[in-house]
């Protein structure tokens, strides 16, 4: 009843380009982001934002620039974890080496060197295609894994193979507290959210989307596949090494390379595919679930196994989480092939017609 | 020389160990479009059942004759295998038809997941062994050739010559049988093969079946080599260069494949790997799969991909 677009004119081209045409989804974003800002602050306590709102954010990010990559341009990434490594280990050496380096500038640097690697790893995407194009992405992946474990230089020479800052601060603000962190976390997600979701309206996103529908067709009608593709691969690989760099920085302080192993880059793509390809929204979706569900799992199988009478073990309790995580996404898969975002779109469109039939 | 002999050798004994993964991809791509991730497991799975079994069986029945122990193990595991098989069927891919390559890919992926937390959750989690009186001690070759000869690994060849046994068997059953011819069928058009009245449920039970067993002999293998742990699982990443390199549709191509990375891992990490600090084993296969699909994309092997508008 409240949500419907009648009696809302659009009387100029401007209008008609919005990035939220309908007044109900304009408010209702901004009312989100304000509540973001202000009111999950105010109502998270620190675990909550430690162990889940902090890392959701960032992954979320990082499905972002993956949703761009395999969602809008359909070309299977299966590198992610590795351009999140390449991110944070850029935004790590320009910290350590370079002084009084501003930390917002390191870590867009991290993303300018990851858009680097992935447009160098997005080169055999034009020749190679789906499956196939996996292997080149693994191959970034397993590359970069080897290279910051062996190569000291990347790691600043420590001796341990860890990278660790600490005393982050922003224009003479430190981020130390995990309200600060949840803060600079979310400014990052929302600039780039926004960035993200004109940029697939744009003449550039449609591109992509041409080239994911059919690529030769795409070609026959005039769309460059290597500027699209290789676009694709810099946009992607940018969102994702600043997320890494966040990931390292923010949210794990000190890291080694296993923290963006091959698991990282397939947790993103689950991310996607659950959440929905081709849907910004979706990445939010996609990786809140993923972030949530073994938290879920781990608070709830104790107890259960308590009511029933069985001490579950932690051996017990990690194999149960794999269970039914692999079950869960087998089960989604099965009901939902186009993932959450589109029970959300069907949502909304029931709305729209609530309280009538038609 | 004789060291570079040793090498190559060596190189090309892990090759066949990788095509025995590689080759359960492969046939399940050919026969449901499917991209089985779940490979790897289903090797972890199928060797956990097989070792435990092994132990079990004396514990439970009393039999202790080395042989038949192994056998009944080996059935035992076999059995475990095809009813995995058969429940993937019924419960995952029976409701997936007609899905897009990617969504199945994850399907797979998801099913790795709950075969390694069942197989773990069912069998235990610790380093279990395989004994199947695999010969250990090392063979001396051409003694006279070179001095002290080339060393190679008994167990290795043994293992080759299982591999290349049960790829002459897949190749008779695929050829010659009326299943196998089927399974072409099924492979090559779907839809026209059902409509001459081939059971798509069916043969996909087989085809999962015999890549279920396909899974238990490179367990099997891979398991009296290195004990069966979880890592067994990670087997799949290894083979994937493989069968990407032989072109996922072809069982030859599994088999050249395996042994062109196998033989370019080891000799990049012998002689290329000292200059740049060791361990590039398992990116140099990739890129080399790369560098391969560079000149042909369908891999060597495959069928060629033709883009209609």
């Amino acid at each position: 009843m409240f949500y419907r677009e009648n009696g809302q004119f659009k009387t100029t081209y401007k209008q008609d380009q919005q990035i939220f045409p309908i007044t109900q989804d304009r408010v209702g974003v901004l009312l989100l982001i304000a509540f973001a800002f202000i009111g999950v602050p105010m109502l998270a306590d620190e675990y909550m934002l430690r162990a889940i709102l902090i890392p959701f954010l960032i992954l979320s990010l990082a499905a972002l620039g993956v949703n761009i990559l395999v969602g809008y341009c359909g070309q299977i990434s299966l590198g992610s974890g590795a351009f999140m490594a390449v991110g944070a280990y850029a935004a790590y050496n320009f910290i350590v080496r370079i002084d009084g380096m501003p930390l917002i500038l390191a870590i867009l640097l991290g993303g300018f060197f990851a858009t680097l690697v992935g447009i160098f790893f997005g080169i055999p995407s034009l020749r190679v295609k789906g499956l196939y194009l996996s292997v080149a992405t693994l191959a970034a992946q397993f590359f970069c894994d080897w290279a910051f474990l062996r190569i000291k230089w990347f790691t600043n020479d420590s001796a341990s193979g860890t990278a660790a800052v600490s005393d982050l601060q922003v224009f003479g603000f430190a981020i130390n507290t995990p309200f600060e962190k949840y803060t600079f976390c979310l400014a990052f997600l929302v600039v780039f959210g926004l960035l993200a979701k004109n940029l697939v309206r744009s003449a550039i996103g449609r591109e992509w989307m041409a080239i994911r529908d059919m690529d030769v067709a795409a070609a026959v009608i005039g769309i460059r596949p290597m500027y699209a593709k290789l676009s694709a691969f810099a946009v992607s690989s940018f969102i994702v090494g600043v997320a890494g760099a966040l990931w390292a920085f923010v949210y794990l302080g000190s890291w080694e390379p296993a923290a963006f192993s091959v698991d990282r880059s397939f947790q993103l793509l689950f991310m996607v595919i659950l959440g929905g390809m081709g849907s910004i929204m979706g990445s939010f979706f996609g990786a809140a679930f993923i972030v949530v569900l073994p938290i879920v799992i781990n608070l709830l199988l104790p107890s259960m196994g308590a009511m029933v009478g069985i001490e579950v073990s932690t051996a017990a309790l990690t194999h149960a989480e794999q269970i039914i995580f692999g079950a869960l996404i087998v089960w989604f898969l099965i009901v939902e092939p186009h993932g959450l975002a589109k029970l959300w779109s069907v949502g909304k469109q029931k709305l729209r017609l609530w309280p009538f039939p038609h | 020389m004789a060291f570079f002999l040793e090498t190559l050798f060596g190189g090309l004994m892990a090759g066949m160990l990788y095509s025995l993964v590689a080759l359960g991809f492969v046939l399940i791509y050919k026969a449901s479009g499917v991209f089985n991730f779940a490979q790897g497991a289903m090797v972890l799975f199928a060797a956990l059942a097989m070792a435990r079994f092994g132990e079990w069986i004396p514990q439970y029945f009393g039999i202790t004759h080395f042989v038949l122990v192994n056998l009944l193990a080996f059935l035992g595991a076999a059995a475990v295998m095809f009813v995995v098989a058969w429940l993937i069927e019924y419960l995952v891919l029976r409701h997936l038809v007609n899905q897009e390559g990617t969504t199945l890919l994850m399907a797979t992926l998801g099913i790795t997941y709950f075969l390694d937390g069942v197989g773990q959750t069912i069998f235990g989690s610790n380093i279990y062994k395989i004994d199947v009186g695999m010969p250990k001690e090392p063979l001396m070759l051409m003694e006279s050739t070179f001095p002290g000869g080339i060393m190679i690994n008994q167990e290795d060849l043994v293992a080759a010559v299982i591999a290349s046994a049960l790829v002459a068997l897949l190749s008779v059953f695929f050829q010659k049988t009326t299943t196998g011819r089927a399974l072409r069928a099924v492979a090559d058009d779907h839809q026209a093969a059902q409509s001459i009245g081939i059971p798509l449920n069916r043969i996909w039970v087989i085809v999962w079946c015999v890549a279920g067993v396909v899974a238990l002999v490179a367990g099997m293998i891979w398991g009296s080599k290195l004990g069966v742990q979880f890592s067994l699982s990670t087997v799949a990443l290894r083979a994937l260069p493989v069968v990407i390199l032989g072109g996922l549709t072809s069982v030859p191509g599994a088999i050249i494949g395996g042994l062109i990375i196998g033989v370019g891992e080891k000799l990049s990490e012998v002689f290329l790997g000292p200059y740049v600090g060791g361990g590039i084993e398992i990116w140099f296969a990739y890129v080399l799969a790369l560098g391969f699909l560079l000149v042909r994309p369908q891999g060597l092997f495959g069928e060629k991909i033709i883009d209609r508008v």
